[in-house]
């Protein structure tokens, strides 16, 4: 590449200070990214705790938000990479499509609810519900997790390096949870599995995938006992 | 929703502070509660006297009551607060409920007072001058009202016993039923609202010899529903989630204090905030810190 091309090519990153700049602003800028942007590097200052940072993001950039954010941060995002130096609200990458979430700090409750896709990393703790009703995303934390982690979670995969608050996996239907630590309990119809070749190797790339040290050998999966799929007459009488 | 911001201070050179780092945290959650705000404070008591605060309808003279009962008095909007002495307490409590009907005594204690009114927190807070009160800790509540009216009686916090307050976040289920059963107890109750019942349940509590984080387990087994509270007495500082713990909330703890927020928003300009333990208080674990004495 010619060194003409290079300076045309060479793109500082964007910031955005929040303290100063709008929020809104943030937004519309990063809503009307074209996909094929060159505008790929991002840089949010003093987030201070405010909702829904870089929500619906569509497009391959990159962003690292300085600083704790509020509720719903990174929700949506579709093929982003989103670093979060420091907590996250409840709801952190909500309903993700694509792309990767990597939360430094310790996430708030419902990290990575209904997520479809992508890779959510949590390098602390998540509180109570993470990845609940998740239908796809794939979900690291290096932490413990809250109580309800799991709830009717779908599909895709929920590792935890840490404990499990009380009823992990209640009423799932087939997501994989892998837990090193000790869940508190178990929630209705989940129970541990054997862990076949195929879901080492799952349980392997996430390890490697989120920069994880554990040894896959520490964990134990967990997944549905499939007994609340139809319903069953003799629970009748509940009714 | 509903916001609460509480602060409890550890270093008392920041004690100067602590009404303006509460007024400040108090605003932030405005669009957690924007109907009525409120928050009580505990400041300078002087021994051999009490505070009560009182609150009556606009244009009320204040200051003819206190010079009626030769106590002193410091008027805050329609609130106003008057040095009781402890010897005449039953007296001053009897005098107002015969000749003032109109006159709400809204809390007592030898430290605490309590200010709450309807409006935007902002706008409650400077009635009342929250930014130059001093004091060792403060709670403070941005109310959107669930289970009873917009009235500055609905709005947090709640006393029920001396020196002790209630804010709440979140609504309770069977607060009927435990009224009626604190009733026979003798608590008395000025709102059908839920969150005075959690209040009378835990004055209750200690009013039987419970200390504050006994009462708070005790709550956990009573009552049902979803909170949130942040509780002050004398000396203390209470947190308590219910097990489910939707209601959100989020703790700072450094050298000089220990901060409630029910986001962070509400603690991020609270000095040494980037170096503070910042953590979520677990579901259905008891949380107090008590003052050194």
């Amino acid at each position: 590449m010619s060194s003409a091309l290079k300076q045309m090519t060479r793109i500082e990153p964007v910031t955005f200070d929040l303290a100063a700049d709008k929020l809104r602003d943030l937004s519309v800028a990063l809503h009307a990214l074209p996909p094929q942007t060159n505008q790929t590097s991002w840089q949010i200052l003093n987030p201070r705790g405010q909702h829904a940072v870089a929500v619906g993001v569509t497009v391959p950039v990159s962003i690292q938000i300085d600083g704790h954010v509020g509720y719903y941060c990174a929700g949506m995002n579709d093929g982003a990479v989103i670093t979060i130096e420091g907590n996250a609200g409840p709801g952190v990458a909500e309903n993700m499509m694509s792309g990767i979430v990597h939360v430094k700090g310790d996430a708030s409750q419902a990290a990575g609810a209904t997520a479809h896709g992508g890779l959510l990393i949590i390098d602390g703790n998540a509180s109570a519900r993470c990845g609940i009703s998740m239908k796809g995303i794939d979900i690291v934390v290096k932490g413990s997790v809250g109580h309800m982690s799991a709830f009717m979670a779908q599909s895709g995969n929920l590792v935890i390096l840490g404990d499990t608050g009380e009823a992990l996996g209640d009423s799932l239907y087939e997501a994989r949870i892998f837990c090193a630590g000790t869940p508190a309990s178990l929630g209705a119809d989940c129970e541990e599995k054997p862990m076949t070749p195929d879901d080492k190797a799952i349980l392997v790339d996430l390890l490697q995938r989120a920069g994880a040290q554990a040894d896959p050998g520490d964990f134990k999966l967990y997944g549905s006992a499939r007994t609340l799929y139809h319903f069953h007459v003799d629970n009748a009488g509940a009714y | 929703m509903c916001g609460i911001a509480g602060l409890f201070l550890k270093n008392r050179a920041l004690e100067p502070e602590l009404g303006a780092m509460t007024a400040a945290m108090l605003e932030v959650l405005t669009d957690r509660g924007p109907d009525s705000a409120g928050f009580a404070i505990y400041g300078d008591g002087a021994a051999g006297f009490m505070k009560f605060t009182l609150r009556a309808p606009a244009g009320f003279d204040f200051p003819a009551l206190a010079h009626e009962l030769q106590i002193a008095v410091t008027l805050r909007d329609d609130h106003a607060v008057i040095q009781v002495p402890v010897a005449r307490e039953a007296e001053v409590r009897r005098h107002l409920a015969a000749g003032y009907p109109m006159v709400a005594v809204v809390a007592s204690g030898s430290r605490m007072e309590l200010f709450k009114g309807v409006g935007l927190p902002a706008l409650v807070s400077k009635r009342f001058g929250l930014a130059g009160m001093s004091g060792s800790h403060a709670i403070a509540h941005t109310r959107m009202a669930t289970e009873s009216a917009v009235t500055t009686q609905g709005a947090h916090p709640f006393s029920t016993g001396p020196d002790q307050c209630l804010v709440h976040n979140g609504s309770l289920s069977n607060h009927n039923d435990i009224r009626r059963s604190l009733i026979r107890e003798h608590m008395r109750f000025e709102t059908q609202n839920d969150t005075e019942v959690a209040a009378g349940f835990l004055s209750w509590k200690l009013r039987e010899g419970a200390k504050l984080d006994e009462a708070l387990t005790a709550a956990l087994d009573t009552l049902d529903g979803f909170y949130t509270f942040v509780v002050g007495t004398e000396s203390g500082f209470g947190v308590l989630r219910d097990p489910v713990a939707c209601k959100p909330a989020v703790m700072a703890e450094t050298d000089d204090y220990v901060a409630f927020g029910s986001e962070y928003r509400a603690l991020v300009d609270l000095p040494g905030i980037s170096k503070a333990k910042l953590f979520e208080p677990e579901p259905a674990k008891v949380y107090f810190w008590e003052r050194a004495a």
